[in-house]
């Protein structure tokens, strides 16, 4: 049972590793074993979604890895595995034989191998792990082509940011371990004791924002759209920044164990659900638009989340990621076709090119939440969600449901103007277009979008029940039939109020349609107050590091050797010139000793010498041999003899 | 069997030494890959055979200097046996990488193979005096290849900066040997005995003291701010091989001092002090990755990562000594972690100083700005770098995440914000990282003046050998880390029992 959650995983880790190894050695053979393993993992997901499985290793003292697929991780596998299998049966044809497609497919697999993980870890460090892999996957895909400076830059900010939030889960698992939830278990996490709960709830909370491109990180999703439209495809409408909702949706009882995160996170979904569709709105570049949207899209589910909507918040997500990626994989094939992304410069691309006009158009009109398609149903569930919790958040989402009706219809009015007189003037602005479509684009397309345009049952009351039993939340709030009525109607004023308008300017001052347009500008404000001090910070330090830390060392070291020339001062001058005057003064006594040896006790000596010397020689005087002398000199003894005992006695 | 470990290299040394002259030059490489290759397996066959739960295992005493309480003890246990399993692994790693070494041959495989024996005794010594005598040796021979075989006279210059800072630290080291040795009675430098003796309970400013000047001296090798900056320039100027080894098993000797040492046999002072360690690791932690993150020399920005890497192993021991509002479980967990960054520090930022090597060789220069757009030219080289970075930048699936996320985890709750301050660390290396790749490997390709007119090569097999099986080691470490941490997880909950007594 758990080798179906196991391989799930593994493989495809696992083949996206060797496919990415591999790089351009084997590219004819790369997009077909690609889009098999994709397959095969999405046979291996919906396996997994009837069995249910749940495994356990594990990893460190006292916290295991866990991965299990519940109601609401089955969801997202699936869906996961269904959009992974498209994107790469589109991208088969995107990626021409001089394209490193081992790199391209191999980074695709194990991007989407994490956010398997991610769905179906049940304990913290391996979410976090499968979430950071997640990130650094995307950074490599970002900068796909990096031969252009502004995409490697844009990849950069794009994981820094999301990196940035999740320090978050970092903590989140520190606190958890604080705060009794020792094992860092997901269910366990509500259970920990204040004040780590909060910890842990505020740490989840930014990570999961930051994901999921919530304000106040939106703006590294618009440096996102640098990257390959395939991979918007995938990382930007289903998988990555939904990663974050879905923690969201997975930990709303930690939510709800705080009291604050609940409507904190609420309402920052529905003010980036409102906002960013006014940053749509403002665009002039299609991939932007649409990145605005998503981030607007996910503020929805967010939303969900925040207010207990667990069913609803997986309606949305299933649904939009139908709809966002096929609307991706179309601009993909215009700025395949056409070289541009512009939106002036796409009027009338779904004329021309008008299998993929249709689908644009019916994914575009199921983003405008025009009844009877999927967004529309979702979107009601999540407004149903948030009215049960409070008026206002019900407001502000219907305003966003508006805006996004007023966007989507500016795209569709767009492209399906009538051909200008000179197209041809405003394409190849981002590279040289090939004019047709290839022929893997219209098959991932057309599924898509037929989901999209499909995927409302879920929100029929038989299968909505199913769902929010599956997903355990069987008393989620559904939409009252007035509810429906009144979102159809905004939904259809605003985008007929939307197309009317269309080719007249906005009904706004310059500014804010310039502050729309740089969405928010979040980032200037994050390089003004985050990075550029940072930056400044750094060099100051290592200036620091050198002059006063080094500066430091230097100087005793400078003072040892002063010391030491002092030391040499003193042992010359001093100790030297003592031991010197010593030594003279030694040899000076040496001398006089030598004089003295010379003149003194040599001489007694010699004198000794000589003396003894004439005492032999005197000596041996007497000596003759001459009988008579010697009888002399006996005589002459013997009377002195007699005289000393005369004299003594 | 250590023995035979520690002193084959030293051994093989001699012989080379012995043998004429008239050698060519790969041959004395190719003995050098044989003898730390047969180490390696001894050691793989130690690690086979190691039971984690025993402790201190594969000891042997033999008398030694007697009348001063010193002796030859040597042993492993779960903290060294990782150590000595990373200097045979590296050592090798840095072996093949020298095939391509052309200048005096024979003198720089003797000093590795001198240096080998010299790191792989200190991790084994079971005796103050032991570690301290390989403690001052592998100054010595670092000293030698830095000088001898690194950047010209700036090269001589660092070595000289190198030896003296790191030299008095160590002498730091031995004073508070003495203490400790004068404080034991009877009068004893043996390890297992001072830990079992604890003979500094309760000795209050004498136990500071000596805490200082072994802290002291364990800072200045690891090193820790502000204590580090015979670093950058050593690393800089040295060559490739030898910065792979200071960083990958030189700094380990101070960061393994403290686990080693410090701690089970200072543990009353450790816990007093415990604030100061952390304060020191969490500001080594920031402050390194800042000053990298202001580097324009690939290889400096590498030296400051090695400050910032060397500071959570520091936070973590900290965050271990304090004993207040925390389990057993949290410290452990800040123990091993510790342990496994020494592991996972020698493995990554070994590589990247062999890839800088790489990087000189072909350019002539570290400057980031020289280059642009090299992945064009060298595609495997931008690969391998990329992943190595991205390994250092703590990415899950290399070992550096299961480090730093045990490290994190297991501080955060006896020091919440000096560890929620140095989380900051890893998102300050990843901007660090990423800017260094893209400069130098994405946008427009462009060389610096210095390449010679016949461009640029990619990688060779003596460089990609060494450095992909770092880095593989490191992913294996990363994905299946059960058998590493299965061997450091008994000994690290032995350190905490020590110091909490």
């Amino acid at each position: 049972m758990s080798a179906v959650i196991w391989l799930l995983i593994s493989l495809p880790l696992g083949a996206g590793a060797v496919l990415g190894v591999t790089g351009a050695r084997y590219n004819r053979l790369v997009p077909a074993l690609g889009v098999a393993v994709a397959v095969a993992t999405l046979g291996v997901a919906v396996a997994a979604s009837v069995v249910l499985p749940r495994t356990s290793a594990p990893l460190f003292a006292g916290l295991r890895a866990g991965l299990a697929v519940d109601g609401l991780s089955a969801f997202m596998v699936v869906t996961v595995a269904a959009v992974t299998t498209a994107v790469l049966a589109f991208a088969a044809g995107e990626f021409g034989p001089d394209e490193n497609r081992g790199r391209f497919f191999g980074l695709m697999l194990v991007f989407s191998g994490s956010m398997l993980a991610t769905v179906t870890a049940t304990t913290l460090p391996l979410l976090l792990m499968a979430w950071e892999v997640m990130g650094a996957t995307s950074w490599a895909l970002i900068g796909y082509w990096w031969r252009r400076p502004e995409r490697a830059r844009a990849a950069d900010v794009a994981f820094l940011t999301t990196r940035t939030a999740d320090l978050g889960l970092y903590l989140a698992a520190g606190a958890a371990m604080a705060g009794g939830a020792g094992s860092l278990d997901l269910q366990a996490l509500p259970d920990a004791t204040s004040p780590w709960l909060h910890v842990i709830t505020a740490g989840v909370v930014v990570a999961a924002l930051g994901k999921s491109a919530q304000l106040p990180f939106s703006f590294w999703l618009s440096r996102a759209m640098q990257g390959p439209s395939p991979v918007s495809a995938l990382l930007h409408s289903a998988t990555m920044v939904a990663a974050g909702a879905y923690l969201l949706l997975r930990l709303h009882p930690l939510l709800a164990a705080t009291g604050w995160a609940g409507p904190l996170v609420a309402w920052t979904g529905a003010a980036t659900a409102l906002c960013l569709g006014v940053v749509a709105v403002a665009q002039r570049d299609l991939k932007q638009l649409l990145a605005a949207s998503t981030s607007s899209q996910l503020g929805f589910m967010v939303l969900a989340a925040g207010s207990g909507g667990i069913a609803a918040g997986t309606t949305q997500f299933v649904a939009h990621a139908a709809t966002k990626s096929g609307l991706f994989l179309a601009a993909g094939a215009w700025l395949t076709a056409l070289g541009t992304k512009r939106l002036p410069a796409l009027r009338g691309a779904a004329r021309t090119h008008r299998l993929v006009g249709v689908a644009f158009a019916v994914g575009a009109l199921t983003l405008a939440g025009l009844p009877p398609l999927s967004l529309w149903a979702a979107k009601d569930e999540v407004l149903a969600s948030a009215h049960a919790e409070s008026t206002g958040l019900y407001a502000v989402g219907l305003a966003a449901a508006a805006v996004a009706a007023v966007y989507s219809v500016k795209a569709l009015w767009y492209v399906t103007r009538p051909l200008p007189d000179d197209p041809a003037a405003g394409y190849d602005t981002e590279r040289d277009g090939t004019r047709r479509t290839a022929r893997t684009t219209p098959g991932p397309l057309l599924v898509l979008t037929f989901a999209a345009a499909v995927l409302g049952v879920l929100a029929l009351p038989g299968p909505a029940s199913w769902l929010k039993r599956l997903v355990g939340a069987p008393d989620e709030p559904s939409p009252k039939p007035w509810e429906l009525g009144l979102s159809a109607g905004v939904a259809f004023a605003a985008a007929g109020l939307a197309w009317w308008w269309a080719s007249r300017p906005a009904p706004v001052p310059r500014p804010v349609v310039r502050w729309a347009r740089g969405w928010l500008h979040l980032e200037r404000a994050a390089q003004a107050l985050v990075i550029r001090p940072v930056l400044g910070l750094a060099r100051a330090l290592a200036v620091f590091d050198d002059r006063v830390v080094d500066g430091a060392v230097r100087r005793v070291a400078r003072g040892g050797l002063a010391t030491a020339r002092i030391a040499g001062r003193v042992d010359d001058g001093g100790i030297d010139a003592a031991v010197g005057q010593t030594a003279r003064g030694g040899l000076a006594g040496a001398r006089l000793a030598g004089r003295l040896d010379d003149g003194g006790i040599d001489a007694a000596v010699e004198a000794v010498a000589a003396g003894a010397r004439g005492l032999g020689r005197a000596a041996r005087r007497p000596q003759t041999g001459l009988l008579h002398q010697y009888y002399a000199q006996a005589a002459v003894g013997f009377a002195v003899l007699v005289l000393i005992v005369l004299l003594v006695r | 069997m250590l023995s035979v470990i520690t002193f084959l290299p030293l051994l093989a040394c001699a012989l080379l030494l012995l043998l004429p002259r008239a050698l060519a030059d790969r041959t004395y490489i190719r003995v050098w890959i044989a003898t730390a290759a047969v180490d390696l397996a001894l050691v793989v066959a130690v690690w086979i055979d190691f039971d984690p739960g025993e402790g201190m295992q594969y000891q042997q005493r033999v008398r030694w200097i007697p009348s001063a309480g010193v002796g030859y003890h040597v042993g492993v246990d779960g903290l060294s046996l990782p150590l000595v399993a990373l200097t045979c692994l590296l050592f090798l790693a840095v072996a093949v990488y020298s095939l391509k070494e052309r200048q005096r041959v024979r003198g720089y495989v003797c000093l590795f193979l001198f240096l080998q024996s010299v790191s792989l005794g200190l991790f084994v010594a079971q005796d103050l005096i032991l570690f301290f005598v390989f403690f001052d040796l592998s100054i010595v021979g670092m000293f030698f290849v830095i000088a001898g075989w690194g950047h010209g006279e700036r090269g001589r210059a660092a070595a000289q900066k190198f030896f003296l800072y790191t030299f008095i630290g160590s002498l730091a080291l031995l004073l508070g040997f003495i203490g400790l040795y004068l404080a034991a009675e009877p009068h004893t430098f043996d390890l297992v005995d001072l830990t079992r003796a604890n003979p500094l309970a309760g000795r209050g400013p004498y136990a500071g003291l000596v805490l200082l000047a072994i802290g002291v001296g364990l800072a200045v090798k690891t090193p820790t701010v502000p204590f580090h900056t015979w670093l950058p320039p050593a690393h800089t100027d040295a060559p490739a091989a030898g910065s792979a080894i200071l960083a990958g098993i030189l700094l380990k000797m101070g960061t393994y001092g403290f686990v080693r040492i410090a701690m089970p046999l200072l543990p009353g002072s450790w816990r007093q002090y415990a604030l100061v360690i952390v304060v020191v690791g969490a500001v080594s932690v920031v402050y390194g990755a800042l000053v990298a993150l202001a580097q324009t020399d690939f290889k400096r920005m590498i030296a400051y990562t090695s400050v910032n890497h060397m500071g959570y192993v520091v936070l973590a021991v900290g965050a271990a000594g304090t004993l207040a509002g925390t389990d057993a479980q949290a410290r452990s967990l800040a123990v091993t972690g510790a342990v496994t960054q020494m592991v996972s520090h020698g493995l990554i930022t070994g590589a990247l100083f062999l890839l800088s090597g790489v990087l000189y060789d072909r350019g002539r220069t570290y400057a980031i700005d020289a280059y642009s757009g090299l992945a064009a030219h060298t595609p495997r080289f931008a690969g391998v770098t990329a992943v190595a970075a991205f390994a250092g930048l703590g990415i899950p699936g290399f070992s550096g995440f299961i480090a730093e996320f045990q490290i994190f985890t297991g501080s955060l709750a006896s020091q919440a914000i000096a560890t929620a301050i140095a989380l900051t660390g890893i998102l300050i290396t990843a901007a660090l990282f990423l800017r260094a790749l893209r400069s130098m490997f994405l946008g427009v390709p462009r060389l610096p003046r210095t390449v010679p007119t016949g461009g640029i090569s990619d990688l060779e097999r003596t460089e990609t050998v060494p450095t992909v099986t770092l880095l593989a080691v490191a992913l294996v470490i990363g994905v299946v880390p059960r058998w590493l941490l299965d061997v450091i997880e008994p000994a690290s909950r032995t350190v905490i029992e020590l110091v909490a007594r």
